[in-house]
């Protein structure tokens, strides 16, 4: 078991080092896509290339962020139901999830993601759009994207069942709250703005 | 028996996903597994019902293609940028120097704090789009002060967390991006469909309060005269309007006469701005009086936000930018300001990086596993099952619209917005179509729906926002010294109540005088919507919704007009209607690599 917790963190800390890599390219999509405008406005000039390296970008954000996001337990779910039930049935239901909804997923998209890149690769398929960009690349994220998490899904199984074992805490961030009101919350100057309010 | 099946595999799926869903596992993963299992239950049932399943084994590999679709949608860019310039402009506390501000202009008035809250709910909702950010930092802001003066609670609370969602119907909002997409239609459109109906919004939130300080004036109180801390000075301001708006009329006819009417307006209204900014600055600097401290404060507060609805929703309406950019011009701006206000530190922009990459990870891998869900359901005519089952509703359009706002109004009670325009709103555009209804004026209905969904307790997403900063125990106010009780979640439930009124009537009003949202098309020189969703290849330089499925032939007879349609919607239709491989190969897939059944048929 702790050889698997080995690799499940692992995996854990390369998704978490992605994720966090990523998010940096939203600022650079920003900058970018704001740059177009104001140039092609003021200088009447303009570029396909411009315009698809914007969503390149975005592209590579939430394609390569998708398993830190599971990482996190960010993606939403319908808890209505199930939030009532003991934390074990709720661990057995993850554990069942990750094997039977998210795996077969990931590994169906992997595989048929990968003649959908090699075939754009081999070709040397440019974008129809004039002075486009190579599109491979862009191909390429569909795979990589499933592959990272299809990995974060074999670190969230070992996780999950070591848990259930009793083995190990479990890691995952609970969310009471949106996950987008923790991380305001968490921010360092709330305290002071309630209290000075 | 397995015919049975065969021939109503549509509602099964339909049905057996739901419940599937209800296990709390990740929606996302969740859809795209159920449509993969039926997939495959279907590829074997196709033989008991040719005519209902139109599903082969190659037609999976179309799921590579259409991930890349959801992927090159330049439409869906703007979330990012949006959530990213909602969570910068949070930090930046522009909400609570507009707050304090507009606060002590109608602080002394009956129910003014409330309409102070209602005003600045609309114009933050008019600068982005995150419900989130608004609730925050007016709850933090203004609850404290109207419970220290005596306000209702109820009412408090409630107009706060009703306020805060305006920024889900006012331009420019995600959900009238993300259901523009869905719908087929152009963003620009749905945003001048909703002006009006965002408008008549805030104007009946004001009627209510106007109508509390009749009936129950001690619910409403003014603020006591000492806390104007600014001093009055009503005057001045009404001059500077006026003469603002004079710099402005004479720019446009005089100054700038000579260039096209866009750059007219822009550098009028610049102008105009700029004229009033540095008076404020040049008053305070010297010390002159000549306008009144008021005048001078809520000048300067009131410029970061109209030069960021300029930014963004300026950009949009005069076509500098496509509704995209303007995000992107407006998270541009956002920064800017907040570099200004010193609130720009490394960690809050690492901050707001993370918490925007992992809402746009799940938000995109909701609607990729929503297009695995949409090749199987519309490969066995799910579709046409629930087109057949929404058009023999009695009543025609307006029976219609009845039940998709009943309905979505209770899914709105348990799902995130998200899942209801990626799941629930494809299947609307046919039947909705078929009655000749309009789909700008559908998407301001659905919106006003979902933007009440946020509202109804117990899962309105804004409750909750509310419930996390108002406190839970009694606190010692400040100012008076005197102990306040805590807020409970009760009174936070019963005050939005006759928030929900409203938005009902709100949607009755907009369902039965359409006008107010179809007036979109005076604006353009055709009705032909053809034309007007030529606009967005014009202004992106790529269809609206990237989708080359949608390619001429493959729409296929009995579909017209649908083949600039948005992803996850019409298109799925389309390219399950061609029901041939051609959209594999045609996007170089090797049909032979393809000819195994895939690893989990084994």
């Amino acid at each position: 078991m702790s050889a698997l917790l080995r690799v499940s963190a692992g995996i854990d800390a390369v998704n978490t080092f992605i994720g966090r890599s990523v998010s940096w390219l939203i600022l650079i999509a920003v900058l970018v896509s704001a740059g177009n405008a104001t140039i092609r406005k003021i200088f009447d000039n303009s570029s396909n290339a411009w315009l698809e390296l914007q969503w390149y970008l975005y592209g590579a954000v939430f394609m390569l962020a998708a398993s830190y996001t599971l990482l996190r337990n960010e993606h939403v779910r319908i808890d209505v139901a199930t939030s009532a039930f003991s934390k074990r049935a709720r661990d057995w239901i993850d554990l069942f999830g990750h094997i039977f909804f998210l795996m077969p997923f990931c590994l169906i998209m992997v595989w048929i993601s990968w003649p959908f890149f090699w075939v754009s690769y081999t070709t040397r398929e440019i974008s129809v759009n004039a002075s486009g960009l190579i599109l491979w690349p862009a191909k390429f994220l569909v795979l990589a994207g499933f592959v990272l998490l299809t990995f974060q899904g074999v670190s969230e199984i070992i996780k999950r069942v070591a848990v259930i074992a009793g083995t190990i805490d479990d890691p995952t961030a609970e969310h009471e709250l949106p996950p987008i009101i923790e991380e305001m919350e968490s921010a360092a100057d709330l305290e002071d703005r309630m209290k000075h309010k | 028996m397995i015919e049975l099946v065969a021939q109503n595999i549509g509602p099964v799926m339909f049905i057996c996903v739901m419940a599937m869903l209800l296990l709390g596992y990740p929606v996302a993963f969740t859809l795209a597994a159920g449509g993969l299992i039926f997939f495959f239950i279907g590829v074997e049932l196709s033989m008991f019902a040719p005519d209902e399943i139109r599903l082969f084994p190659n037609l999976l590999a179309a799921n590579a293609n259409r991930t890349f679709d959801v992927m090159r949608n330049e439409v869906l860019l703007a979330i990012p940028f949006f959530t990213f310039m909602g969570l910068i402009l949070e930090r930046s506390r522009m909400a609570e120097d507009l707050l304090d501000t507009i606060g002590q202009l109608f602080g002394p008035l009956r129910g003014g704090l409330a309409i102070a809250v209602i005003i600045v709910g609309g114009l933050l909702g008019a600068t982005t789009g995150v419900v989130a950010a608004s609730v925050i930092a007016m709850g933090l802001i203004s609850l404290p002060i109207m419970m220290r003066y005596g306000y209702n609670r109820t009412v408090a609370t409630g107009t706060i967390a009703a306020a805060g969602t305006l920024a889900q119907i006012v331009p420019p909002s995600l959900v009238l991006i993300v259901m523009s997409d869905q719908l087929g239609r152009s963003v620009g459109d749905m945003y001048i469909g909703a002006l009006y109906p965002a408008l008549m919004i805030m104007g009946m939130y004001c009627a209510y309060i106007a109508a509390l300080t009749l009936i129950q004036p001690k619910w409403v109180p003014a603020l006591p005269p000492e806390t104007r801390t600014l001093g009055g000075g009503i005057v001045s301001l009404f001059a500077m309007i006026i003469l603002s708006v004079a710099i402005h009329y004479a720019g446009m006819n005089v100054l700038y006469a000579g260039m096209s009417y866009e750059n007219r307006f822009v550098a009028s209204a610049t102008t105009a701005t700029v004229f009033a900014l540095g008076a404020s600055l040049i008053n305070r600097q010297f010390k002159l009086g000549l306008i009144s401290r008021l005048t001078e404060r809520v000048i300067i507060v009131l410029i970061p936000p109209l030069a960021l609805i300029f930014l963004v929703l300026g950009t949009i309406f005069l076509g500098i930018a496509t509704p995209t950019e303007g995000g992107a011009m407006g998270a541009t701006g956002a920064l800017i300001l907040a570099l200004i206000k010193r609130r720009l530190t490394l960690k809050t922009l690492k901050q707001a990086l993370d918490s925007t990459t992992k809402l746009t990870a799940f938000v995109m891998f909701i609607l990729i596993g929503a297009r695995v869900f949409g090749l199987t359901f519309y490969g066995i005519n799910g579709h046409i099952w629930i087109k057949e089952l929404l058009l023999s509703l009695p009543g025609g359009e307006t029976g219609f619209l009845v039940v998709v706002t009943v309905i979505v109004f209770i899914l709105g009670c348990f799902l995130d917005f998200f899942e209801i325009a990626f799941i629930v709103v494809p299947l609307l555009v046919a039947p909705a179509e078929a009655l000749g209804i309009d789909l700008i004026w559908l998407g301001i209905i659905l919106g006003i729906n979902l933007q009440t969904s946020f509202l109804t307790p117990p899962f309105g997403f804004a409750l909750f926002y509310l419930r996390s900063i108002a406190p839970r125990n009694d606190w010692d106010d400040e100012v008076t010294g005197e102990r306040i009780k805590g807020i409970e979640t009760m009174q936070i439930y019963r005050g939005v109540l006759p928030y929900i009124a409203i938005q009902f009537i709100a949607i009755m009003v907009v369902i039965f005088y359409p006008r107010i949202v179809t007036h979109y098309r005076d604006d353009v020189p055709t009705i032909d919507l053809d034309n007007v969703q030529i606009e967005l290849p014009a202004l992106g330089g790529q269809d609206g919704g990237g989708n080359p499925i949608g390619l001429p032939g493959i729409g296929g007879p009995g579909l017209p007009g649908l083949q600039l349609a948005p992803l996850g919607g019409p298109p799925s239709a389309g390219d399950a209607d061609g029901g041939t491989p051609a959209p594999a190969p045609a996007f170089g897939l090797p049909p032979l690599d393809l000819d195994d059944p895939p690893p989990t048929g084994r």
